[in-house]
């Protein structure tokens, strides 16, 4: 494990989410700044559907050859005069950082947004080893600011509302002038950048992530709207990617085709503002752009995952569709689940790269209502997958007695079809007759958790397979 | 002890249940390099002439970019200036060494032109696409000593100059003609595609616009 978890409490975690009113009112613009705009952006192109299938077939068609396509990556970007590193797992990646920025005797480092950096506690490490990463992303400088992990894997700072942010930065920038107005969220932006733009221009070394690696041309992809990420790698000496292996695909059509629908999922723009190609470092001649360029490769337990009933989960193009259009999400927020990818695709992911016993809650923290398969640009079949791990759990003996026991009971009448008849028979008409005079059940034995926030109603005395066969007899005559 | 690279790669295999050597996959991973297939191009930018000069500007004015046609190259200094004039901005520019931007009649308004890189300290920079794509309203940018990166994202107005014969439909063509000009499998050091302005929504998910890049992005599409 990598980054402290506590995926394990997730019930807890969302409780206290539940019960955070500064995060439920920020929650709630979720859904008019994510949803809808997916829904026009999708419907002004006709091409949509189709190119989320064209995309399907690209990541697949790279899967099954990933071996191939790294090789011929990992060639064109050394013929490009760029460095390519493999890590194995989260610490490989660390040190091979790490010992990149001592080389280039680094003090600062400035950081495009990465959830993989995130995966790989990369701050953390670089701190310990006295040299200073800032976050460049606003929202990733915000959560940095406030020593908290991303909420949402586009929008890292979605939980926090502006009044917060003000907070932060008076209480971090220093010889911010108190009588300064922050009470805009312009104004805030404003400071943000005059602060940062001090440190892209004092960096050493700069480390992004990528969107896409292509494997033609050994170049590197990222997709922001900001534009922190191209000043984060075009002004210090050293550029550092740092990517999973996951993310190649192999020509710059293949791009092209996912692009489509990479902005229009994520935040409902045909385009990101910048879309930035990079091969290897600054040319003969140029005035700008780094001098060294070096990608790292992250495994940290993809590979394992190739194979297997998890493979689709590799196709992820990480726009955070899946989250905007979950109702457990929308509800309790990121940091409920606990690790670094939160919502559906956290849900599939994180006992993946975690493990089942430390995160065999989040697959339960679902409805399965299918909305986040059903957006999901490059189709991947989360709530299938989110059942496999709950089977998982069930197999390991991972999931509470109560259930076990439960289920077990359960599947012992639904196994007997004429004994789960009369026992339902007999139970209905019970609670029918119990509850005659009131119409409703304020409290019940066995089912108190389900009471306690609603009324159950009364049974009519029959049940559904008796009505139906009714139904059907009268039908037929 | 093996290397981290020759492990990833054996699992890989091992979990796909194949060698690295077998000749048919490796001839599909060559002929899917080589030809490096379009796949599904939208009918929006499929259009010609003045029709997709349109399309482009109907897009590029969607991502908030700002949009004004010139006749001739000729009139390329005055559109800089006009522009400059209207938002109240001072009338310096920053410049590459691009030869089609350097042959401009400057001298024919009072912008004051400085060349090169930018360190951060310029308000306004003026650069020549590369191409355009007219789906999305999109300028496409490569690197070079003609029109260094530093101008597409230190200056807080950025201006694009872009030839109509340089705007295409749809992204596959504009990477084409980057394979056509840098050879297969070469690239420049670095390709920008630029959808308007810098912008953030990491504020209550209000949209704000100049985050870290330019504030305004302005094109000056030139027809003849």
């Amino acid at each position: 494990m990598t980054v402290h978890s506590t995926s394990p409490q997730f019930k807890d975690n969302a409780r206290r989410a539940l019960a955070a009113p500064e995060l439920q009112s920020a929650l709630a613009k979720v859904k008019r700044g994510f949803i809808d705009k997916r829904a026009a952006a999708a419907a002004r192109l006709p091409e949509f559907e189709a190119l989320r299938d064209s995309a399907r077939d690209i990541k697949d068609h790279t899967l099954a050859h990933l071996d191939l396509y790294l090789e011929r990556y990992e060639e064109k970007v050394t013929a490009s005069g760029g460095s390519v590193h493999y890590a194995r797992n989260a610490e490989e990646a660390r040190e091979i950082i790490l010992s990149i920025c001592r080389e280039a005797g680094a003090s600062t480092v400035t950081k495009g947004k990465s959830m993989i950096a995130e995966e790989i506690g990369l701050n953390s490490h670089l701190e310990a080893a006295g040299i200073r990463p800032v976050e460049t992303d606003l929202g990733e400088y915000i959560i940095q600011l406030r020593n908290e992990m991303p909420s949402h894997i586009i929008a890292p700072s979605v939980h926090v509302t502006a009044a917060q942010i003000e907070a932060d930065f008076r209480r971090v920038h220093k010889g911010l002038d108190p009588r300064r107005d922050l009470s805009e969220p312009v104004k805030l932006l404003g400071e943000a950048r005059t602060m940062l733009r001090e440190q892209f221009l004092a960096a050493d070394v700069g480390v992004t992530g990528a969107n896409f690696l292509v494997a033609e041309t050994g170049t590197s992809i990222i997709v922001t709207n900001e534009g922190n990420g191209d000043l984060t790698q075009i002004l210090p000496k050293t550029h550092i990617v740092l990517a999973s292996i996951e993310k190649l695909v192999p020509t710059l059509e293949d791009v092209a085709q996912i692009l489509r629908v990479l902005a229009r999922s994520a935040t409902g723009q045909d385009m990101s503002v910048y879309t930035t190609l990079s091969t290897g470092p600054r040319r003969v001649g140029d005035l700008d752009g780094p001098a060294a360029y070096h990608v790292v490769l992250l495994d940290n337990g993809r590979s394992a995952m190739l194979g297997t009933k998890f493979q689709d989960m590799l196709r992820c193009i990480r726009c955070g569709a899946c989250m905007n259009h979950c109702p457990v999400y929308q509800a309790v927020g990121g940091h409920a689940y606990g690790w670094v990818y939160p919502g559906p695709m956290g849900a599939v992911l994180t006992p993946t790269l975690i493990g089942v016993d430390k995160a065999g809650h989040l697959p339960n923290a679902s409805t399965f209502c299918g909305r986040c398969e059903s957006v999901c640009p490059v189709r991947i079949p989360l709530p299938k997958m989110m059942r496999h791990w709950r089977e998982r759990e069930f197999e390991r003996h991972l999931t509470p007695a109560t259930i076990r026991s439960g289920t077990k009971l359960w599947g012992f009448f639904a196994r007997r079809p004429m004994l789960y008849r009369l026992a339902t028979r007999l139970g209905m008409g019970a609670l029918g007759l119990a509850g005659r005079a009131r119409g409703r059940f304020r409290w019940l034995p066995l089912a108190r958790s389900w009471t306690k926030h609603r009324d159950f109603p009364v049974p009519q005395g029959d049940t559904f397979q008796a009505r139906w066969q009714r139904e059907r007899g009268r039908r037929a005559a | 002890m093996t290397s981290a690279r020759e492990d990833i790669l054996s699992n890989i295999r091992r979990s796909l249940a194949v060698r690295g050597n077998e000749r048919t996959r490796r001839q599909i991973v060559a002929e899917r390099l080589d030809r490096a297939a379009k796949g599904v191009i939208p009918e929006r930018g499929q259009v010609s002439g003045d029709e997709l000069v349109e399309v482009f500007r109907t897009q590029a004015e969607l991502a908030l970019s700002t949009v004004h046609m010139v006749d001739s190259v000729a009139e390329v200094p005055q559109a800089v200036a006009e522009f400059l004039r209207n938002h109240n901005l001072p009338a310096a520019i920053r410049v590459g060494e691009d030869l089609r931007l350097r042959a401009l009649p400057w001298g024919d308004t009072t912008l004051e032109v400085t060349h090169g890189r930018s360190e951060g300290a310029d308000l306004n920079a003026v650069s020549h696409a590369f191409g355009a794509v007219a789906e999305s309203g999109t300028a496409v940018m490569v690197s070079g000593p003609e029109n260094p990166s530093t101008l597409n994202f230190l200056p807080d107005n950025h201006i694009v100059v872009v030839a109509a014969k340089d705007i295409a439909g749809d992204y596959e063509s504009v990477l084409a003609r980057v394979r056509s000009t840098y050879g297969k499998g070469r690239m420049p050091r670095t390709v920008n595609f630029i959808t308007g302005p810098s912008r953030s929504g990491d504020i209550e998910q209000t949209l704000l616009l100049g985050a870290h890049g330019p504030r305004r992005l302005h094109v000056v599409v030139v027809k003849g």
